[in-house]
């Protein structure tokens, strides 16, 4: 048996870092390791609690949006007020360009070098200036390498990389048009951060997400502006991410059956309404059949986390003392459960549960895709699976969001006014791009006495619980092939399938005063 | 300025090309090979991070981030867009260490903590982690220049946050600069997060023309000369004594509410974020002083905190505002 280590896994925000046993050419155990920790907990304590909403943003540059957009429903939970019209739909249109934003980021500019062959572009004959400047730059760098065995690396950040058989994609023309996608991506995914910032005032770390709605107020000029921006980001969309997702998912058919889980959980997204009841995608959970989501139900357990605080907490009620040097545990992120479940958050996720609580939009495209493979749903189930539901979900978002520009009241008030409790307690429950985040503040003597959040990659990159039952990346990261233990790009295949990120899972703790105290090894 | 402008600049000529090629240059490829190598080599880490610097680095238009790393940088490693990972990545770092390499630009994202290596690793090096402070000296000393990006690399920010129940923070988060102390003088680009102008401007600057001028907070003066306040676009209803009761309304100045423009070193009013699509103080947010060494303690004080002005009263505002703290510029 051997041991594999993708120490660090890049292209993904932040410091996870994967442990395997291999054996005969397969992955026989598996541990997600969270590297990094920073104490946001005691940062907040005693603070403002409108500060909250622009700290707890600081946790991620990757999902700043949907951080602000839980702590400012944290905050009007607590403060016991509603956005306005106005502010509802703000928010939505904030988070739909970010999410968009994300998910196109995700694919083209952190998962697919897993799959597409950038030295293809040598063989590029077309016109385009920015692509021929590519090519000419990756032929230079790979002469010079060649002249220059002492250079640090070149082509970066494309090269080096994973290098072995069958690796990455054959034909020509598909890399090279993933090649192109890459590039126009960069500029589009840009594009969908204007978006943001047009409401949101600037993106990353949106400033006007606060708590009863926005502070933009949406004029005709900035929504004007907003679809411009909107009708090429979907035309990308449609036309581009869609048809590379399908293009990669043909090439590389295996990953419909491999990075499998089959627990979900959806918090609901795109409020319709501004009490939170109906959504564009729905609340629930799937475990083989459709239950009635709780956020009662939701704990955190900590025996394999490095945190000598109490387990099995509900998030309102949690405590986190940070314990570098624990005995057993390995990670500095928790391991959430639902109901004593771990679950797996996200796009697929919100498609799963959408499709099974009769959501016709998602029914027509997810059959759409699965008519494609002539698979049915179990298949997307999958690393495959993943990247799909991103795809479609990004269609839906930008065919949605035209239709919620309609409905702005123009110069009309974005937000309610507020005012700060003397104690108060507070729910903030959204979907991220990479799935469910869950905010919770106790309000004391008008202070923050306590804030916790709960974000997707800790539900999905979680270690084991307190009865050892695996996190979702490591059970699915079980049974998957592995050619080459020097170069285990398979398995990166299957966490990056995940999008995680990490600066959002390791963020908690609550105060101590003895942690000057830590032993350094 | 203790940093070297001429050790920088070297990198940039075509005598390097000659020194890194000791062996023959083939004819053909001579152009080409100093085109590729007249690129500066960058090498990217990231500390106690959110990566929102690098996400607003991709934001970056004229030139857009594809021309900047094909033409003007090379890019050796950055976690967040690389290629590489595992221990190919982690070879690119040992490699510069092993090969005690000199032409390399050191750019951090992060702070850095100082009580356990534990708070944040990268990579493994014989099968134990490395924590990031290690790389961060073992390059910091040979690296052609250092820059910190980002308010968390800068001054420490968030992550060096104070409780305000339990005094210091929990990982020792400090600047690099802190870790590179006598060692190397380290250029700052702050912001929560910085514009992608200041981060790719200031690299080019410092390529093309050399050193800009900084000021006491080893920030080029040509991004954070000037306060929020004086390039703002409410500047006139500050003067008109007009003050807004409310975030987010459209007529007046945000000063009663909080905001931080008068202590902030900052030109987004005028230089706009996302390619002028809004700005902190158009949109009725305030200014949060993000790029400030006292983000986001600002004393006791925190970051909204409602005040009272009245028309022309400038010794209240000072009297209120940030002064006696690092960071304060306009009351300094």
């Amino acid at each position: 048996m051997a041991k594999v280590y993708i120490d660090p896994l890049t292209r993904i925000e932040g410091h996870l870092s994967i442990e395997m046993d291999v054996q005969n050419g397969k992955v026989v155990d598996a541990k997600c390791r969270g590297d990094m920790f920073r104490g946001y907990e005691t940062i907040l304590q005693g603070r403002n609690p409108v500060d909250a909403n622009q700290i707890v943003m600081r946790i991620c540059g990757v999902c700043p949006v949907s951080h602000g957009e839980a702590s400012s429903r944290c905050l009007d939970d607590a403060f016991k007020i509603k956005p306005t019209k106005n502010g509802r739909i703000l928010r939505n249109l904030i988070l739909g360009a970010n999410t968009v934003q994300s998910h196109i980021l995700h694919f083209y500019h952190l998962a697919a070098l897993d799959f597409v062959d950038i030295t293809a572009i040598l063989q590029y004959k077309g016109s385009v200036s920015s692509l021929l400047k590519l090519k000419d730059w990756v032929k230079n760098d790979i002469e010079v390498k060649k002249g220059r065995p002492d250079e640090i690396t070149s082509a970066g950040p494309f090269l080096p990389r994973y290098e072995g058989n069958d690796f990455y994609i054959k034909d020509v023309d598909t890399n090279i048009s993933a090649i192109a996608g890459y590039v126009q991506a960069l500029d589009i995914r840009q594009k969908a951060h204007q978006m943001v910032a047009l409401f949101g005032g600037r993106a990353p770390h949106p400033i006007a997400l606060v708590p009863g709605g926005v502070t933009t107020v949406p004029t005709s000029g900035k929504i004007k502006e907003f679809k411009k921006l909107l009708k090429e980001v979907d035309k990308f969309v449609n036309e581009t991410y869609v048809p590379h997702v399908i293009a990669v998912a043909k090439a590389y058919p295996d990953y419909f059956k491999l990075g499998q889980y089959t627990k979900f959980m959806s918090y609901g997204v795109y409020d319709k309404d501004e009490d939170r009841k109906t959504f564009m995608f729905e609340q629930g959970i799937f475990d083989g059949k459709l239950e009635k989501f709780d956020s009662k139900k939701i704990r955190e357990q900590v025996k394999y986390a490095r945190y000598r605080s109490g387990s099995n907490l509900h998030p309102l009620k949690g405590e986190t003392i940070a314990d570098p040097n624990k005995g057993g545990a390995y990670t500095w992120v928790k391991a959430p459960r639902y109901d004593d479940r771990p679950m797996e958050v996200g796009a697929l996720a919100r498609m799963v549960i959408a499709y099974n609580s009769g959501n016709e939009l998602v029914k027509k495209e997810l059959d759409g895709v699965l008519k494609i493979f002539n698979s049915e749903l179990p298949v997307v189930l999958s690393a495959l699976g993943r990247h799909a539901s991103r795809a479609i979900e990004a269609k839906m978002i930008s065919a949605e969001m035209k239709k919620w520009l309609d409905e702005l009241e123009v110069g009309k008030n974005p937000r309610n006014p507020y005012s700060i409790p003397d104690s108060s307690e507070g729910e903030g429950l959204v979907e991220a791009a990479r799935g469910g985040l869950g905010h919770w503040i106790d309000i004391k003597k008008g202070k923050i006495a306590n804030y916790q959040a709960v974000v997707p990659t800790t539900w999905f990159c979680s270690p084991k619980d307190d009865r050892d039952v695996k996190g979702p990346v490591e059970q699915a990261l079980i049974g998957t092939p592995i050619s080459d233990n020097l170069n285990p790009i398979e398995a990166a295949r299957i966490v990056r399938s995940f999008d995680p990120c990490l600066a959002c899972a390791i963020h908690v703790v609550e105060g101590d005063r003895e942690i000057g105290k830590f032993r350094v090894c | 300025m203790a940093l070297n402008r001429r050790e920088f600049l070297k990198i940039m000529g075509g005598t390097t090309a000659a020194l890194a090629f000791p062996g023959v240059i083939f004819q053909g490829c001579k152009k080409a090979l100093e085109k590729a190598s007249a690129r500066t080599n960058v090498i990217w880490l990231e500390g106690l991070s959110c990566s929102g610097c690098s996400v607003s680095l991709l934001n970056k238009l004229h030139p857009d981030i594809v021309s900047v790393i094909t033409e003007h940088i090379s890019l050796n490693y950055q976690g967040v867009v690389m290629a590489g990972t595992g221990s190919v990545a982690t070879k690119v770092l040992e490699d510069a260490v092993a090969k005690d390499r000199k032409d390399f630009v050191l750019i951090v994202e992060g702070a850095i903590p100082t009580k356990s290596d534990v708070f944040c690793t990268l990579g493994e090096v014989h099968e134990k982690a490395v924590g990031v402070k290690k790389w961060v000296e073992q390059l910091g000393k040979n690296a052609v220049a250092v820059v910190s990006i980002g308010t968390c690399s800068a001054y420490g920010g968030i992550p060096a946050g104070k409780s305000p129940i339990y005094g210091a923070n929990q990982t020792g988060a400090v600047p690099v600069s802190e870790i590179l102390k006598g060692v190397k003088t380290v250029l700052n680009i702050p912001g929560c997060p910085p514009h992608p102008d200041w981060m790719i401007g200031t690299l080019l600057h410092v390529l093309l023309k050399g050193m800009p001028e900084l000021d006491e907070y080893n920030r080029p003066v040509m991004y954070y000369g000037k306060t929020v306040h004086e390039h703002c676009e409410r500047l006139n209803y500050y003067k008109r004594g007009i003050f807004a009761s409310q975030w987010g309304e459209a007529d007046g100045c945000l000063y009663n509410l909080g905001c931080l423009g008068m202590d902030s070193g900052c030109d987004i009013p005028v230089r706009k974020w996302n390619n002028g699509a809004n700005s902190c103080t158009e949109c009725g947010s305030g200014c949060i002083g993000c790029t400030e060494a006292a983000f986001p303690d600002y004393g006791k004080r925190g970051i909204y905190q409602k005040l009272q002005a009245n028309r022309g009263d400038d010794k209240q505002i000072a009297g209120n505002s940030t002064k006696g703290l690092k960071g304060g510029i306009i009351n300094g």
